[in-house]
């Protein structure tokens, strides 16, 4: 992966509208944050190959970024905290935010064939 | 040291790493002594966290990165039966109960295992390692009473001494070292940090009693407190 490129990323957001495409959409603070700290309030979730067709995508320009899908059927996807991205070897849009540690925070995927299980 | 001969083990976790950590040092010794070892492994942690800034991996390659560190993991600790059971990361606990006991039934029905080592019930902290466990005591609770394998369990909750006192299980695995670090080596994504610890833990000389290098524990299952009444 590759830290955020704006142009390059928005291009590649761009490549995916107005047809049908399989979403991963995650965000997670670890199944342990709460063992390692009872103070911490553990919430997560995730969806994957879920079908939507957005109309407009955009990623806004500050770092860490957020990513807005607004949907053709008048509903949103919305993530926080993009720090990297690529196109993979399948042709699909993998987007994620890395903490300052390197673990996985948020994660947004896009993909024109559907996610492995 | 092991007090018990066994014919057959059976290890049943959900993600690639949970042997190394508590078990990889007890199961050297175990493979050691020519005891054949199974280890059926739920899932391949495709939902793991540690993916690194700048990231070495992604969501995507993670399953197939972690499956070759579980494969490498497993031929340090000398475990020659490794089955990958296909399921998916923090899912687990929402797969069908009675579908997960058949899945252990069908494993100790084929192996006759005289030992399982799985977590312990109650005591195991992450939702995944609670939903296997649950299953393998469910499974063993419908055997005869005199044809059950023993059953050892994993348990690191913070109140696991305030409930279940102190583990009666504990082998001395100063001597199998060089196996738990390989196993704990071979997962690199995801024990980077304990690793450098246990450096410099050695580099400062430290003679720590207890660590995660020279003894494991696990609990005797205790049958006459089951963690349900039934299923």
């Amino acid at each position: 992966m590759e830290t955020v490129e704006i142009t390059k990323l928005q291009e590649l957001i761009n490549s995916f509208a107005n047809e049908d495409v399989y979403i991963h959409l995650e965000t997670t603070n670890g199944a342990y944050a709460s063992h390692f700290d009872e103070k911490v309030f553990n919430a997560g979730c995730f969806i994957r190959n879920v079908v939507v067709q957005y109309e407009l995508g955009k990623v806004t320009p500050e770092a860490p970024h957020r990513v807005g899908l607004k949907l053709a059927n008048g509903g949103w996807i919305y993530a926080q905290g993009i720090t990297h991205f690529e196109l993979d070897d399948q042709g699909r849009l993998l987007m994620a935010g890395h903490d300052y540690e390197g673990k996985l925070a948020v994660a947004l995927e896009i993909s024109k064939t559907p996610f492995a299980y | 040291m092991l007090e018990q001969q066994e014919s057959q083990i059976l290890v049943v976790f959900p993600h690639p790493d949970d042997e190394a950590f508590g078990v990889s040092g007890t199961l050297a010794q175990y493979a050691n002594a020519g005891v054949p070892i199974t280890y059926a492994c739920l899932t391949l942690g495709e939902m793991g966290r540690n993916l690194g800034n700048p990231p070495f991996a992604t969501r995507e390659s993670l399953p197939e990165i972690r499956k070759k560190e579980l494969q490498a993991s497993c031929d340090s600790i000398g475990i020659q039966d490794l089955r990958m059971m296909g399921l998916r990361d923090k899912t687990v606990e929402f797969e069908d109960d009675e579908k997960m006991v058949q899945m252990m039934t069908k494993l100790i029905d084929e192996l006759q295992p005289s030992l399982v080592i799985t977590f312990y019930p109650n005591y195991a902290v992450h939702p995944d390692h609670e939903a296997t466990c649950k299953a393998v005591v469910r499974a063993i609770r419908r055997m005869p009473v005199n044809e059950r394998p023993r059953l050892y369990g994993v348990a690191f909750a913070n109140d696991t001494v305030e409930g279940l006192g102190e583990p009666d299980i504990v082998n001395d695995i100063r001597d199998v070292y060089e196996h738990k670090l390989g196993s704990m080596k071979a997962h690199a994504s995801q024990t980077g940090w304990m690793l450098q610890e246990e450096e410099k833990r050695r580099e400062e000389g430290d003679t720590a009693e207890s660590n995660w290098f020279t003894d494991e524990s696990m609990y005797s299952y205790k049958w006459d407190q089951d963690f349900e009444e039934s299923f």
